[in-house]
């Protein structure tokens, strides 16, 4: 069963699916989308059967593949994955089903086909798999900039009416992101020419070598400001809100929930093991961006009368939190970080796609065409509610144990850091309430007044899409363990890379009775 | 205190929270298929909860063990991190179970009445039995992250039911200040768990309390002090009051539960749950007795100002709240007190706010006391139960307040020294406010003459409430009656509670009980008699006043904290957050656009050397061969 | 004679086309001051074989010659569609190709 190459297949089966949903003739839409469903929700049922071909007790890789691919740099076909990658592998299988069905009556502005944004999907989620499971850094780097051109065409092609400005803006600063990455990439290859005899890629190796501290500066920066870009970190962050409303509702959700992900996933996978001095020597510079971020996005959020720059800006400061639970160097902070991803991609998933519904029937993005939407469709406002909720980290969804191990790891190692952060909490409450209490209390206000029947309340498909997202952000709030037990050994191990100790922060006194209270 | 595993019917203690939340998830899913029967469902779970409330507490009582912990499983284990989901069932929880299920059922059967014309009935019970849940958990959490569950259920809980009527602007706005001001005090409770987690590495009650003594002085103080900010947002207390008489938009049963006899109480439960804390740090107690003592003030002052019937007894509870942090704050001769009287509140408060919920019943929704009078005689059952609960708050011999008033009062003077006459004496003073607006608010209401008319457009009729709502101001005014002389001489809440806060010494009373007791019957009686000379014996009129003085200027206004809030924090931010966009829109973004812009117009600018003509180009090729070639002879001759 | 002498023709005549081109505007003539130029190329090349003794200079000439006969074909092809469409072989008037 663990032979099998899971990882190959999840994404020879979605790059298959993208070439023959493209190859369908033309005005088969339809089919197009069945096509793709099927394909996506297979997907799925690999990223589920892989999980359980995991084995949370053993190697820090699993699942491993590897082909030569090119001999003569050492670059291999390298697959694997550890605790931190399966779990951003599963949510990348559940979020594309649900993008696909809550594209289902998308229409393509003339001259495109949905047939082609289908396709386009698919062959993004191949490479987002890719990504996550590379092993091989130059593997990596190849996914990284692949995942750019399926997001080009989704955004330029199927966006708003900006969409060609924010598509190029996107690809353009994504593309300088990653060359200053190639830069470090090639820079890795060199030193460990110089090391080893024989250069390579392979992500084991590198995380041997022992880099000149100064070079270290140098080629951690080189990942960093991709990553920073990518991530977004402030102030690299001004490309997310004009992509993330310009998108295709679809678009959005993968943009913000798994395509940012690569960003802080690479933070943790390449920055901190590959380069562990000059991420100690970094950390308090990253540290004072990310508290930063959180506080200004929250407040710009506030600020916005775009919903879906609204959304995009919160998702800048929940980034914040993610890269402070990732440099406070504990491994309590780490795995909150890496839960953090997974819920928040839930999270604000599900808030991109109920803001799409309101949009839907509204026809625009302004908070001010809208006033109490509650009364006419309570079971929308109850869905952006807790999808709002899970947004500032309300205890009893996911979002707020992720929140809190990410404070609560940080805390005994950067106080006042952690302090600061933990008053974004009540701008997080603020610019979520604000925006619910807008758009869905009080008096019909705006576009509900003036054509009241537009807003319908949720349909069966509206249903489906976001039932399974309430689902999982509720049942992550109350019982998270499971994927805190595939994540932690990861962190840990990341944690040893970069120095610190995995056993967590331990406290500055050996409690006397440290028992939990029921035993 | 140890805790031993539970046995038997106590094992079963989670049902008390799964069965209402059971309740909340059946009707909030069902749809409007429950529309029918959703009422009695909830009504259900929670009588159900109760009666399991009452018999775990019986078994308690009977049993050797006096704290019994249930583990369900483990909620986050990482690192050195280690949360199990516990419960902890010891006379503490036991008392507060038993009110929130207790005055919970009676509340949510008075509702069935109440909410009987409302649409939305069903979403009102599922919000009802999502907060008796989450406040459930709230007290029987076995760790503090159990307890900030349960804080914010019921923060969510109470979002929800004050913007219930979320058509309405205001009750919406409400919703929105009562929830941020909640998660100021919400920061500092999480950073006390946050504190408690790097110092000790833990977070249950059983490991901190268990080594608090090994903390440093300065720690110990400013864990004391980061619980008590968030004791005060969800308790109304002093910084953090404004919030509490906005939540009034709520519907009035929601006024009664939450904002006045469950919820707002949690502030003092963390207080006294982490008894061992603050006995470890004398300077976070002053702050819980100087908060407590400034928050008397400021509710009974404003409490006299105010016209609206829900907004004065708010004001009232924020004051009477204040009470229970004075007690709590005295320490081991006050926490018994304080939670007495936060149960015999939660009788007569819960109380008086269903008696005012029946008179806007019966007045068409409206609120303004000068527009009420004369109701005594048309709504007998209402003015009797809203009397007595009247009668208990001032604190009328031998009513409940009397017994638990008079025992923090008593214990404030027993403080000794001169901080402990000044608190005895703020204490007084405040009882004598409290029968001055009290009095102001019953002759108001139910005496003089009617200011409303049978007849023409604002015509109301006057009526009694439905059984379903007056039964439980019955029982409740029976509780008010009778629980303070149950809980003080007939079943001594102090020996109850003596396993969690331990045997209170004698304390030598600096003040005799008895000249501490006429002394506030005499205070109450100049109060009452004042608000007669000033309200009883003239004509109301029914619009306010307009040239006042100062002080009652001020009191209207709240005493101007919300005008602080806004133009401290509310008017900078929104100028911040304006000017940040800019800042973004333009600073941030146009330096990225610019250096786009930048790049496109200097490739234009260089793009015109491009002449199209041959020779031009010719003539380039030709200098740039010969610089090639003057470099290299250059080189080579260097 | 000596080496010297050949180079200096060279150097003449690539200076003669080298003007030429960038004086002349007939693109016959500039045409002419470019064969005149890779000549003035071939009789160095050729002077360099002969005074080392090697053949390589001369396979280069070689070479030379058969590209200039090649771009001769193209570059005259060019000049008689550009005279037939605007009626002038002048280079100037040939300047849409900018920006």
């Amino acid at each position: 069963m663990s032979d099998y190459p899971w990882l190959l297949t999840m994404i020879v089966v979605p790059a298959v699916g993208g070439a023959v949903v493209a190859a369908l003739p033309k005005g088969r839409d339809a089919l197009a989308k069945q096509v793709t469903l099927g394909v996506s929700a297979l997907v799925f049922v690999l990223a589920v059967l892989a999980t359980v071909a995991f084995d949370t007790g053993g190697d820090r890789f699993q699942l491993v593949t590897s082909v030569s691919w090119i001999p003569a740099f050492g670059v291999d076909f390298a697959l694997g994955v550890d605790g931190i990658a399966l779990v951003m592998l599963l949510l990348v299988g559940f979020l594309v089903p649900v993008v696909v069905v809550a594209s289902w009556r998308d229409t393509a502005p003339a001259g495109r086909t949905m047939q082609a944004y289908f396709a386009w999907l698919l062959v993004l989620e191949a490479f987002m798999v890719g990504v996550f499971a590379a092993t091989d850094v130059f593997l990596f780097y190849v996914f990284f900039e692949a995942m750019l051109v399926p997001m080009y065409f989704i955004i330029g092609s199927y966006g708003g009416p900006r969409r060609q400005y924010a598509a190029v803006k996107f690809f353009l600063y994504s593309l300088l992101g990653g060359l200053v990455m190639l830069a470090s990439v090639i820079g890795l290859f060199v030193v460990s020419e110089s090391q080893l005899g024989a250069g390579t890629f392979a992500f084991d190796a590198l995380r041997q070598l022992e880099i000149d501290p100064g070079v270290q500066k140098l080629l951690f920066l080189g990942f960093f400001i991709a990553f920073a870009i990518k991530a977004p970190l402030v102030p690299f962050h001004t490309w997310l809100p004009d992509s993330g409303a310009e998108a295709p509702i679809g678009g959005s959700v993968l943009l913000v929930a798994v395509l940012d992900k690569v960003g802080t996933f690479g933070f943790l996978r390449y920055c901190l093991p590959l380069f562990p001095d000059a991420a100690r020597a970094f950390a308090p510079a990253v540290l004072v961006l990310a508290v930063l971020g959180i506080g200004y996005a929250a407040l710009l959020a506030m600020g916005q009368s775009d919903l879906k720059r609204l959304v995009s800006y919160t998702s800048i400061a929940h980034f914040g939190f993610i890269a402070l639970g990732i440099f406070a160097f504990t491994t309590e902070a780490g795995t909150g970080a890496v839960l953090y991803m997974v819920n928040h991609g839930i999270a604000t998933g599900a808030l991109f796609l109920v803001v799409g519904m309101l949009i839907a029937r509204g026809g625009s993005r302004q908070i001010s065409d809208y006033g109490g939407v509650a009364a006419k469709a309570p079971v929308l406002a109850g869905v952006l509610l807790v999808a709002g909720l899970a947004s500032l980290a309300l205890p009893g969804t996911g979002s707020f144990v992720s929140e809190f191990l990410v404070l609560i790891g940080s805390f005994p190692a950067i106080p006042v850091v952690t302090v600061l952060a933990t008053v974004g909490i009540v701008l997080a409450a603020l610019y979520v309430l604000l925006m619910v209490q807008r758009t869905m209390f009080g008096p019909a206000r705006g576009l509900v007044a003036e054509k009241p029947s537009a807003f319908a309340d949720l349909g069966r498909r509206e249903l489906a899409v976001v039932a399974p997202l309430i689902a999982l952000i509720i049942g992550l709030g109350v019982y998270p363990q499971p994927l805190l037990d595939l994540i932690d050994p990861a962190v840990a191990a990341t944690m040893v890379d970069v120095g610190s100790d995995p056993a967590g922060s331990t406290p500055v006194q050996e409690p006397v009775t440290a028992e939990q209270g029921a035993n | 205190m140890d805790t031993v595993p539970a046995t038997g019917l106590l094992a079963a203690s989670w049902l008390l929270i799964a069965l209402p939340l059971a309740g909340a998830a059946v009707l909030l899913l069902g749809g409007k298929r429950t529309d029918r029967w959703g009422h009695l469902l909830a009504i259900g779970t929670v009588v159900v909860a109760f009666a399991l409330g009452v018999a775990c507490t019986l078994e308690l009582a009977g049993s050797e063990t006096t704290s019994v912990g249930v583990d369900l499983f483990t909620f986050i284990s990482t690192g050195s991190l280690d949360v199990s989901a516990g419960l902890l069932f010891d006379p503490l929880s036991a008392v507060f179970v038993l009110l929130i299920t207790g005055v919970g059922a009676l509340i949510h059967v008075y509702s069935v009445g109440y909410m009987a014309h409302d649409p939305s009935r069903r979403r009102f019970f599922a919000y009802l039995n999502l907060f008796v849940a989450a406040m459930l958990l709230l007290v029987l959490g076995d760790s503090f992250v159990a307890l900030y569950f349960g804080w914010e259920g019921v923060g969510l809980a109470s979002y929800l039911l004050i913007a219930f009527w979320y058509t309405r602007p205001a009750a919406a706005t409400a919703a929105k200040k009562a929830f941020i001001m909640n998660r100021v005090g919400d920061v500092g409770l999480a950073l006390a768990v946050f504190l408690m987690f790097a110092q000790l590495g833990t977070t249950s009650y059983a490991g901190v309390f268990g080594s608090v003594g090994l903390l440093a002085g300065g720690t110990v103080t400013a864990l004391g002090l980061l619980l008590l900010l968030g004791a005060c947002g969800k308790s109304g207390q002093f910084p953090l009051q404004a919030w509490l008489p906005d939540a009034m938009e709520g519907p009035t049963p929601v006024s009664a539960l939450i904002h006045a006899a469950t919820m707002v109480t949690a502030g003092v439960y963390l207080i006294a749950r982490s008894a061992p804390v603050y006995d470890a740090t004398p300077t976070a107690r002053t702050v819980v007795l100087v908060v407590g003592a400034i928050t008397i003030l400021i509710g009974a002052v404003v409490g006299c100002a105010y016209d609206d019937i829900k907004k004065v007894l708010a004001w009232s509870t924020v004051s009477q709240i204040g009470y229970m942090f004075l007690a709590v704050g005295l320490g081991p001769i006050g926490y018994a007190a304080g939670i007495a009287h936060l149960l015999t509140h939660g009788f007569f408060k819960a109380g008086l706010f269903l008696g005012a919920g029946s008179v806007m019943h019966a007045m068409d929704d409206r609120t303004d006391m000068r527009g009420f009078g004369g109701l005594a005689g048309r709504m007998k059952t209402t003015f009797v139960t809203f009397g007595l609960g009247y009668l208990a708050l001032i604190g009328f011999p031998f009513l409940s307040g009397y017994f638990t008033k008079d025992a923090i009062i008593e214990a404030a003077f027993d403080r000794g020294g001169a901080s402990g006459y000044l608190l005895g004496g703020i204490a007084v003073l405040g009882a004598g406010l409290t029968a001055f607006y009290m009095t102001r608010l019953m002759l108001m209401t139910f005496f003089g003459r009617a200011r409303w008319s049978t007849t023409g457009p604002d015509a109301v009729h006057p009526h009694e409430s439905p059984a379903v709502m007056t039964l439980p101001m019955i029982v409740l005014a029976v509780g008010s009656v009778a629980a303070g002389f149950l809980l003080v001489e007939v079943f001594p809440l102090v020996d109850w509670l003596a396993p969690v806060f331990g045997e209170p010494e004698e304390a030598a009373h600096v003040v005799p009980p008895l000249v501490v007791s006429v002394l506030v019957t005499v205070v109450v009686a100049l109060g009452v008699l004042l608000a007669w000379v000033v309200v009883g014996r003239r004509e109301v009129p029914t619009t306010a006043p307009e040239r006042v003085s100062l002080p009652v200027r001020a009191a209207r206004a709240g005493l101007y904290a919300d005008t602080v809030n806004e133009s401290l924090l509310m008017r900078p931010g929104m100028w911040l957050t304006r000017a940040l966009v800019w800042v973004d829109n333009r600073g941030v973004d146009g330096l990225v656009n610019g250096i786009g812009a930048g790049l496109g117009g200097s490739s234009a600018r260089l793009g015109r050397t491009q002449t199209g003509f041959v020779r031009s180009y010719a003539l380039g090729m030709l200098g740039g061969a010969l610089l090639v070639a003057g470099a290299l002879l250059a080189v080579a001759a260097g | 004679m000596t080496i010297a002498n050949y180079l200096v023709l060279a150097a003449v005549l690539f200076t003669i086309g080298a003007v030429g081109v960038l004086v002349r505007r007939n693109a016959i003539v500039v045409f002419m001051c470019i064969e005149l130029m890779l000549n003035s190329v071939n009789l160095t090349l050729v002077t360099f074989a002969r005074s080392t003794g090697t053949l390589d200079g001369q396979v280069i000439a070689f070479f030379v010659m058969v590209v200039a006969a090649a771009e001769v074909v193209v570059g005259l092809a060019i000049i008689m569609s550009i005279y037939r469409t605007r009626r002038s072989a002048s280079v100037d008037d040939a300047n849409l190709l900018k920006y």
